[in-house]
Order: structure tokens, then sequence, then C-alpha cells
């Protein structure tokens, strides 16, 4: 019996073949903006678990020190008591321009009894151990790093992009590391009878592999992002399935009566019903999980290009196949399609045998409805605006977005019902006064695609305002940081202290580009060091200054931190802030410090060294001169010494750099932008063809009056243009405030920083163009199809209605 | 022993890498700036007990055979190996002194045994002779001035401590003779084409101590035996592999003998023989035979526990059985070391060494 009623209900699907594709393209595009973002943040968090496995992580306790490091008779000391402890070694590495990850071990303490402290099992030779010793890197890291003068290379595919393994003998001799590591992995499962670490070395702090989950924790903000857009594309597709299943519905009908009548049970029905259901979801499903993957490789790239750029962390660039995000397309789409039929079989259970099959579009909505909805739609808005002044975080705000969009979403359709009306009261003449009420009429079967159309829109808005207002001040900013002419790196330092007097006698200005690592309020970052000049007074972009900050800093009595840093702990101008082990100065200003997402703080240059004494890096210096003269000293220098590669940038190539990261970073936001307005657009398209098809007796009339079929056609493509236009009128308001949230709350908690918000008319005016034409393309075939209707079809309305 | 801590010398740089060969690769059959043993040198007490940079390879090899309170045998293995990737000391990570600590408790029943690795340079593995001492991590190899005589060798008496994940021992030695020193007042001769070690013993310790195993700790007492061994050249290449035995007869004489496996058939022999009074007599190749007798599965090998030892020139012919055919040294190269007992013409205890069965 099931069997017969499934048979009797597909066979709706062979009649109509169109819908049945809307349904799957619909679900399938859903399922794939969905299963790409999966795919993406799955490939992310395994390269991330793979940096955290190369370090000995999860399973390991590691062993740390303030910046200072450890001595490494630290290490001696355990391992004579019986501790099976391995040392490493870790810092920056630069590259030919490029930063590198180093991390040096020692094999031989990697493998005892018990106990495998081996990086990620590295099949390590002797090479490795004697000179000039050998690199680990990943494959795609081997061209950039050969020729560069390091010891030799060697592919392993268990090293993480951007990161480099090799013995700790070699590590400390690159790093310039004498007598201190930075961590002793333990493995504290192995061995009994030994001295409690707390006894044995007081000093050292414990942590599980801290600075693998450090990545995890910073990124996590990133991926919360993309899993939101994710969610996004997913509801403005299931717009589309709700519209398709229910419209299909609607024509069965007729259909599911007859298997009533004839004696099929309800739970036959239902059965039949949620078969069909998961076959078109697997159906579905499968196709969105193949274009997901396409779309993932695509974007993948892009997304590691973003993590490095931001956060430093090495992401591949090779899509993998995992379970974790085909599993969850394929239910996605199950949990689409289901939620979709849910309410067909529902009425399909209490569906009265004898009911007649209402030859009617869609419920049509009664203004008390409306008001209802209106009322929810406006308390939940209210309840938006007031979740930033209660809570803080991420996820404050992205409930608040989330308050935000289904509330405009469901205020669209009374919103729209209400200019409907007020139009008709200005309104005079039949035919407006017609084609106002059947736009009102027309709309409950719209308003889900005309939603989803503002779903898409507004989020057009806000990623588009964010990203183009981070860019202006992204760019503002270069400018006014990157106020030398050009930039010159040292290779040693004896070149180094020949390039300054040589630079100096050349130049307006030589401005040395001096730092160290350390602690800045125990957070790792950096401490740069500057020779008082008008450069940095007259340009570089304070955010929050104690008056005179700059001879405050130049006199070693003051220190100036990044924003992100500022933020993070939540510090006020003349707070002291410890720089590692030295003493505290007061905070005298803040800086904006885009792309950067460690703490970073400035001294004076004197202070610098003498702080940080050998551990200062003094081989980069920015230099003043007129631009036109740049080229000159740059053949100059050229000529005269040996550089390291891009040892010599100029202003704007350190520009047009800066720029191509910044650009490469979100192009991912605009792809996946340009996505939801395409899935939005096809919503809207598959929900006018419903709308025709079903719109035959209330046109019909309409025509008999006199009014042309090109007439009508022309009036219907009109009503998508007007509707379009209103439901952009609610999408840009929306998708301002989307933005405001995404810049001052999101980006906050996400990247440390804060953006002033920039409107861009233009943008939305483009955006307005792009959704009436998108709303006239989508009216364009239902349109052409009623203006090539025989008028038989027409006049057989009137002897077929029941 | 010798020659087998020659192969063992090259597996601390094997264990670095999966593929063992490649272990092999840079140590080459020429010395390569490394110190050679040179005939006629006299050796320099307590430094020369302690580690010599210059030379590639060099060891401390303690074997001991001991019985608790019922007469139960069992047998302890402690050794430090060191290895040169260049001829001198280095420092920090700069070193290319390499050290490989192995140790293990047989029991009739059980075999434990484990393994440590270190960079020279830090403190952490190394042996020093003032005051005499060698170790790795917490193992170590003390000499215990409080027990030796003003005139007595660094040597004459030891403390001895390792432990691994199930077990853990605690021994004092003191020998009951002198020094001994093989081949030429301790230069020997390798091979036919010269390559040599300094090479010297000290095998009439007896011991006391207390054994940590998993049931819990037992006392044990017994005799032990120490190999000091360096050079800078490793071995032919048509080695296949090595059985090694030292005995601790009833009689209060000990015997060192060997037998090497060459690949087309033949072996090579040599023994020691040596008095309670410490006068030691060589044995050139063939005085010795050595017959397999009985053969055990072990670890996936076919491994002889059983033999026939003859040397016809001291009217020896025993038998040996190993205490725990299974004594197998799951270490970064595998072997097999373990106590036996001595029966036949003569009576005793000993340690057996074999190395190169492989895997069927």
């Amino acid at each position: 019996m099931t069997l017969t009623a499934l048979l009797a209900l597909l066979s709706h699907w062979r009649r109509k073949p169109g819908q049945l594709a809307t349904l799957i393209i619909g679900l399938g595009l859903a399922t794939a903006l969905w299963t790409s973002v999966q795919a993406i943040n799955a490939e992310a968090r395994a390269s991330y678990g793979e940096a955290s496995a190369a370090m000995g992580a999860g399973r390991l306790t590691r062993l740390h020190a303030g910046e200072a490091g450890i001595p490494v008779e630290q290490w001696a000391l355990l391992r004579r008591d019986g501790w099976a402890a391995s040392p490493l070694i870790e810092g920056d590495l630069e590259v030919g321009g490029g930063v590198f990850g180093l991390t040096g071990i020692d094999p031989l303490s990697t493998r005892s009894e018990g106990g495998n402290l081996a990086p990620g099992d590295q099949i390590i030779g002797l090479e490795f151990l004697t000179q000039p010793g050998l690199l680990l890197v990943a494959p795609e890291d081997v061209e950039s790093l050969t020729g560069t003068g390091l010891p030799p290379v060697l592919a392993s595919a268990n090293v993480t992009p951007g990161q480099i393994l090799t013995d700790i003998a070699v590590a400390a001799r690159l790093l310039g590391r004498e007598g201190v590591i930075d961590a002793i992995l333990i493995d504290d499962s192995a061995r009994p009878g030994r001295t409690p670490l707390e006894q044995l070395v007081p000093t050292l702090e414990q942590s599980d592999g801290a600075a693998a989950n450090d990545i995890a924790q910073l990124t996590g903000s990133f991926h919360l992002n993309l899993t939101a857009f994710g969610f996004l594309s997913f509801a403005v597709g299931l717009f589309i399935v709700y519209a398709a299943i229910g419209l299909a519905f609607e024509q069965r009908r007729a259909s599911l009566r007859t298997l009533r009548a004839l004696g099929t049970p309800v739970s036959s029905i239902v059965i039949a019903l949620l078969i069909e259901a998961l076959v078109l979801a697997l159906i579905a499903g499968a196709l969105g999980v193949v274009l997901g993957y396409l779309v993932a490789s695509t974007l993948l790239p892009g997304v590691a290009a973003t993590l490095r750029g931001l956060y430093g962390a090495a992401v591949s660039g090779e899509l993998a196949i995992r379970p974790q995000w085909w599993l969850s397309g394929f239910a996605i789409a199950v949990f689409g399609a289901l939620s979709a039929t849910a309410v067909s079989i529902r009425q399909a259970a209490v569906l009265p045998l004898l009911a007649a099959a209402q030859p009617r579009a869609w419920a049509i909505a009664s203004s008390r409805r409306y008001i209802q909805q209106a009322v929810f739609a406006f308390a939940l808005l209210a309840l938006a605006a007031l979740i930033p002044v209660f809570f803080s975080g991420m996820l404050a705000g992205f409930a608040m977005l989330g308050g935000l969009f289904v509330g405009a979403a469901l205020l669209l359709p009374p919103g729209l019902a209400l200019v409907l009306n007020l139009a008709q009261r200005c309104m005079k003449g039949p035919v407006s006064e017609w084609f106002l009420a059947d736009t009102r009429q027309q709309l409950p079967g719209l308003s889900l695609a005309l939603m989803a159309l503002m779903f898409a829109l507004a989020a057009n808005v806000g990623v588009g305002t964010m990203v183009s207002s981070f860019r202006l001040t992204f760019v503002g900013w270069l400018d006014q940081r990157l106020a030398a002419e050009l930039y010159v790196s040292a290779s040693d330092e004896a070149q180094s202290q020949e390039l300054y007097a040589w630079l100096d006698a050349r130049s307006d200005a030589v401005l040395p580009i001096w730092s160290a690592n350390s602690t800045i309020a125990g957070q790792p970052g950096e401490v740069f060091g500057i020779v008082d000049h008008s450069t940095y007074r007259d340009h570089w972009p304070l955010l929050a200054a104690a008056p005179n900050a700059w001879d405050a800093v130049a006199a070693g009595e003051g220190v100036m931190i990044n924003e992100q840093t500022w933020r993070r702990l939540n510090l006020s101008l003349g707070d002291p802030i410890t720089l590692a082990d030295t003493s505290a100065l007061p905070l005298v200003a803040v800086y904006s410090d885009y792309g950067n997402p460690n703490a970073q703080a400035i001294i004076g240059l004197d202070p610098l060294v003498e702080r940080y004494g050998e551990r200062v890096a003094n081989l980069r210096y920015g230099v003043r001169l007129p631009p036109e003269d740049v080229p000159a000293l740059m053949r100059e220098l050229e000529a005269r010494f040996d550089l390291p590669e891009f040892g010599l940038i100029d202003q704007a190539g350190i520009k047009a750099f800066s720029l191509s990261i910044f650009d490469r970073t979100f192009t991912v936001t605009g792809a996946l932008n340009v996505l939801t307005l395409s899935v939005a657009a096809f919503a809207m398209f598959a929900s006018l063809v419903t709308l025709a098809s079903m719109r035959l007796p209330q046109l019909a009339p309409v025509w008999a009056i006199g009014l042309s079929r090109g007439q009508l056609a022309r009036l219907e493509m009109l009503r998508a243009g007007i509707l379009a236009l209103l439901t952009w009128l609610i999408a840009v308001p929306t998708g301002l405030v989307l933005a405001w949230a995404l810049l001052a709350i999101v980006n906050v908690e996400a990247f440390g920083w804060r953006l002033p918000m920039h409107v861009f008319p233009g943008d939305w005016l483009r955006l307005l163009g792009l959704a009436v034409l998108a709303a006239l393309i989508a009216a364009l075939l239902p349109a052409r199809s009623l203006v090539k209707r025989p008028p038989r079809d027409f006049l057989q309305v009137f002897a077929q209605e029941r | 022993m010798p020659m087998f801590c020659l192969s063992l010398m090259l597996a601390v740089t094997a264990v670095l890498s999966p593929v063992h060969a490649q272990g092999f690769a840079g140590l080459g059959v020429e010395a390569e700036g490394f110190a050679v043993p040179e005939r006629g040198t006299r050796f320099d007490f307590p430094e020369d007990h302690g580690a010599h940079p210059p030379y590639r390879i060099e060891w401390w090899y303690l074997t001991a055979v001991m019985e608790d309170a019922e007469g139960r045998v069992y047998g302890a293995q402690w050794t430090l190996f060191r290895s040169a990737l260049a001829p001198h000391s280095g420092e920090g990570w700069e070193t290319p002194q390499l050290w490989m600590g192995h140790a293990a408790v047989t029991t009739p029943q059980a075999h434990y045994s484990a393994e440590r690795l270190a960079r020279g340079g830090f403190g952490i593995a190394g042996a020093d002779p003032h005051p005499f001492q060698a170790y790795i991590d917490e193992w170590s190899m003390r000499s215990a001035a409080e027990r030796i005589a003003p005139d007595g060798d660094a040597l004459d008496a030891l403390d001895l401590t390792a432990r691994g994940e199930d077990f853990a021992y605690d021994l004092a030695l003191t020998a009951q003779g002198p020094l001994i020193f093989h081949g030429e007042d301790g230069f020997s001769v390798k091979s036919a084409s010269g390559q040599a070690s300094y090479y010297y013993s000290q095998p009439f310790y007896t011991l006391s101590g207390t054994l940590q195993l998993p049931d819990g700790p037992v006392s044990v007492s017994g005799e032990a035996w120490l190999d000091r061994e360096y050079s800078s050249q490793p071995l032919s290449e048509n080695q296949l592999g090595w059985d090694w035995v030292s005995f601790h007869l009833d009689s209060g004489e000990k015997l060192m003998g060997f037998q090497l496996r060459q690949s087309d058939g033949s072996v090579y022999t040599a023994a020691s023989w040596i008095t309670p009074q410490g006068e030691v007599t060589a044995y050139e190749d063939g005085d010795l035979t050595l017959t397999a007798l009985e053969t055990h599965e072990v670890a996936g090998r076919t491994i002889p526990t059983r033999w026939r030892v003859e040397l016809a020139e001291r009217d020896l012919d025993v038998e040996i059985n190993a205490v725990n055919p299974q004594s197998w040294m799951e270490t970064s190269v595998a072997y097999w070391e373990g106590p036996v007992i001595i029966t036949g013409s003569h009576g005793g205890r000993g340690y057996l060494e074999m190395t190169g069965y492989g895997e069927e």
C-alpha cells in the first residue's frame, strides 16, 4: 500500500520535472554552501591538529618559562632525575621576505621506553644530526627555502606549511639561542619514582601543548564567522526547498485526497511522504556535497592565505575529503528536506477525507496574522538592540545579528503589505487598484523568496560595508604607518652598521626599525625601539595618547602598545606595562596595528637596547628621502651591498604587497556573498515560476475584461521589480546594522581592533540595480510564458471552475 | 663482546632512523680524523676510565649473574655506549658526542629491558674519571670510594643503578681481583687488516643488592664482569653476527670467548682464560668451539639457547643453558643477552650474548 502511495506521489514529479529540478537544485545549493564552509573549517582544524601533534601536544605536558626562556640546565636536571623530557627551541625565521616558524627538537630525547616524544613520528636520519643539519619542511615550502643560505631542505608530509623542523643545534644556531631553550615536553606517564616537577623545577610553568591551542583559540572566531555565513546560505537555500515542497503538496492535494478515498491509510501516505523526502534529500545531498567540495577547494587557498595573513596559522591549501564535512552535508540536507516536508506531512495527516481540493495558491494570510507577525518581529528587533547593551563578546554579537535578521525578515511581509495598503489608498484607476490588490494577494506566496532576497541583500550591504570600511581604514593606516620612502634589511650585524653609516650620509634620515621578542604585559609579542623623529610624531596613527606621549617614549619614560593588546587586557593610559623581565613603563599611547594577531609595543631605541641587549634584532632601517631619489638610491644600494633577498623594498612595494594580502583575505567573503545572492535570486525565480503556473484563475478574469497578455506580462515584471525595490529598502538598514555589529563587536572579538564605519551609498545603488535585475530576470520566464499562453487556457479557467 | 659492541655502537646512529642501513651511512671503514689505537700505549688510570672523545666509539659494559635467598638465578645488564660523530668534545648542542644506555634484568620467567639516548654537553650522559662515574639520565655506575683501598683502582668498587618502566636495581660491586688487559697489554687486534681497540676488563666482581621487580623487591648476590673498550674503526663487512660468552666458573677461573659468524659459513673464534689471580692466556682462532644444541623461537627469530662450549687446552667441555630463553633486548637494535647455567666438565654461571639472528 505504501509503495502504491509512493508511486502515485512520485508520478507528480514526472509531470513536473521543472519543479523537481527546482527542489533538488535548491536543496543541493543550500547543502553545497553549508558543506563548503564545513569542509574549509574541517581542513583548517585538521591543520591546527597536525601542528599541535607536531609539537607533541595533547599527550604531553609542556613546561615553559617567560620570554627569557628556560636555562638548559633545568632540562638536564629533569633528565637526570629520570623524567622523559625533550627540549624545544622555537622561534620565527625570516627567510626571503617570508617568516617561517622554526622548531628545533633533540631527536635523542624524543625516544625512550614508554614514551615517544617525537614530533609527528618524523623520519630522522643521520644528516639531521650532523653539520650542516637538515631542515624538514612542507613540500610546498621546499622551493622558497632552497638556495637561501640555510641548511639543506627536505620535504616532509608531516610538517605543516610555514613551519620548519630541525635539530635543536641547528635551531639554536639560526635563532642565536645560547644556553636557553623555549620549552620542555614531558611525558609524565612513562616512569615511576621521580621527584615532583613542582619541587624539581619550581620556576617552570606547566601547560598542555599551549602554543598549538592558541592558534585554535585565535582562529575560533574566524571559523565561527564562516559557519555563520554557511548557516545563512543554508537558510536562504532552505527557502527554496520550502517553496518547492509546499507547492508540490498543494498541487498533490487532489492525489492525496483520491488516495485516501481509495482506502490508503494515513500512515502509508505519511511514510510515503517521508520516503520521498529522504530520497530527495539523499540525491540533493550528494549533489550538494560534490558542489560543496568544488566550492571549498576553490576557496580554500584564499582562506589559507587569510588565516596565515591574519593569525599566522598555517593551513594546507589542499582539501582532503573528510567524513565530518560530507556527513554533515548529508545531515543538513536530510534535516532541510524533512523540516520542509514536516508541514506537508502534518497537513496530509489531518486532511479531511472528503474536503474539496482547493485551487488556491497559498493560504491567504489575514491582516490579523500580519499584525501578530509584525509584533513578534518588533519584539525580536528590540531584543537584538538590547543585547549589546547588556552583553559583550562574540556570541552576543552573533545573537544580536540573529535577532536582527529574523526580525527584519519577519517584518518584511507585513511591511510590504502596509506599503501596498497605503499605495492603494493613493492610487486611483481600476488597473492600478487591481495591480496592488493582486500584489498583496501574492505576497504570502512570495514572502519566503523575498525574505531570502532580503537576507542576501542585507548580508551583502553589511559585509560589503565592513570590508570597504576596513579597506579604507587600512589604506589610510598604511599611508600613515609606512612613512619612510625606503625599507632596507641588512643580512648581518656588521653589514647593518655599515649600512647605517652609508645611508645616513645619503638621506634625510635613517630610522632604525629594531625590535626584540618579549612578553608585553604578560602577552607574547614584539617590542620595537624608535628614534625620536618627526616622521613618527607626524604620521604614526594614535588612537589614544597622553599629552607629550612621544617625548615620554623618547625619554624612555613611556610605552605605546597596539590596539589589540589594549583591548584584550582592557588597559588605560597610565597603566604600568611590564616588558619581559625588565621594569614596567607607563602606557602613554595606543596605536592601531591591523593584521597583527600578537601584542606589540614601542619604546625608545636606547631603552630597547638597554633592556634587551643581545636579543635585539637590529638589521632593519626605514630611510627618509625625497621620493624622486628613491630609484637611484636603490640602484646604488644593490650595487654596493650584498643585501638579502627582499632586503630592499620601497614604500610603494610594501603598500602593494600589504594591500594584495588584504584583498586576498577578503576574497572568500566576496565569493560567499555573490553565492548567497545567486541563491536568493534562484529562490525568487522558483517562487515566481510556481506562482505563475497557479495564477491563471486570477488572471483570466482580468484578461477577459480586456487587458492583453502583453500588458499582464509587463505588470508581472513591474511587480517583481517593485517588490525587489521594497525589499531592498528594508535590507539596507538591516545591512548597515549588520555592518556596525561586525565592525564594532565581531571584529573586536575576532581580531582585537575596532574600525570606523564608512558608508558607501554608491554600493547600495549598485545592489539595488542587481536586486531589481535579478527579480526581473526571475520574472522574465514566467512573463514570457504568459505572453505565449494560448487564449484557450484562459478560457478553460472559466470552463473548469469548480 | 668487543666486536658486538662495535656493531651496537653503529646502532646509536641507526636508532635515529627507521631504516637502519641509513645509520651506517657516513661511518665508513676509515677513521676519518678520529684517533686510532696504537700498540704500546700505556693506560693512565683513572683518566682512562673516563670518556675518550677523540675515539669514535667507547663503552662501559657490565653483566651480572645473581641469585636470591631461594637460589633463583637472575641476570642484570648495565651498558653505556658513546658514539662520536666527530673527533672532539664540542660544546652545548654542537657536541658530536652521543650516548646510549641499555639496562636489563632477567628472571627465569621474564626479561625487562630499557634504553636511554642523550647528547653529551649538558651533563645528562657522560663518563668522568674524577671521581669515576658513567651515567645517563638517572642511571649511573659510580666508583664507591669508601669501599676502595687507598692504593686501589677506581673500578675496585662500584655502585650501580638503573631503572626501566617495570624494573629497577641498586647493586654494590666489589672487585676480588685485578684489572685484566686483553691482547698486548690492552691493545687488542681485531682483524688481519690491523683494526684494533683498547680493551680491558674487570671480571672479578662480587655483588649484593636489590632488584625492584613488578612483584616487589628481591635481595640478590652474585658475580659481575665489566668490559671497557674504545676504538675508532668499525667491523669488517663480512660479519653476520656474533655469539659471545663470559663464564664465572666455580673454580674461580674466568673465561671470555666468542665466535664471529662470517658470510661464507665459517666462524672466527677467540678466547681468554683468566686464572683467579688475574693471569690471562689468549687463545687463537679455532681453539674454542661453540656448537648450538637447541633453538627457541624468540621475537620471530630462531635463536640457539643451549650450547656446547669446548676449549681442549683447558679440558673444558661444558653445556650452557639460558636461564630464560626469551632474554630479548627490545632496544633500537634488538639482540639476545642473558644469564646462563654452566654444567659439564666445569660448573658455574655466566652470560651469553647473541646478535645477527635475523627475522624469518
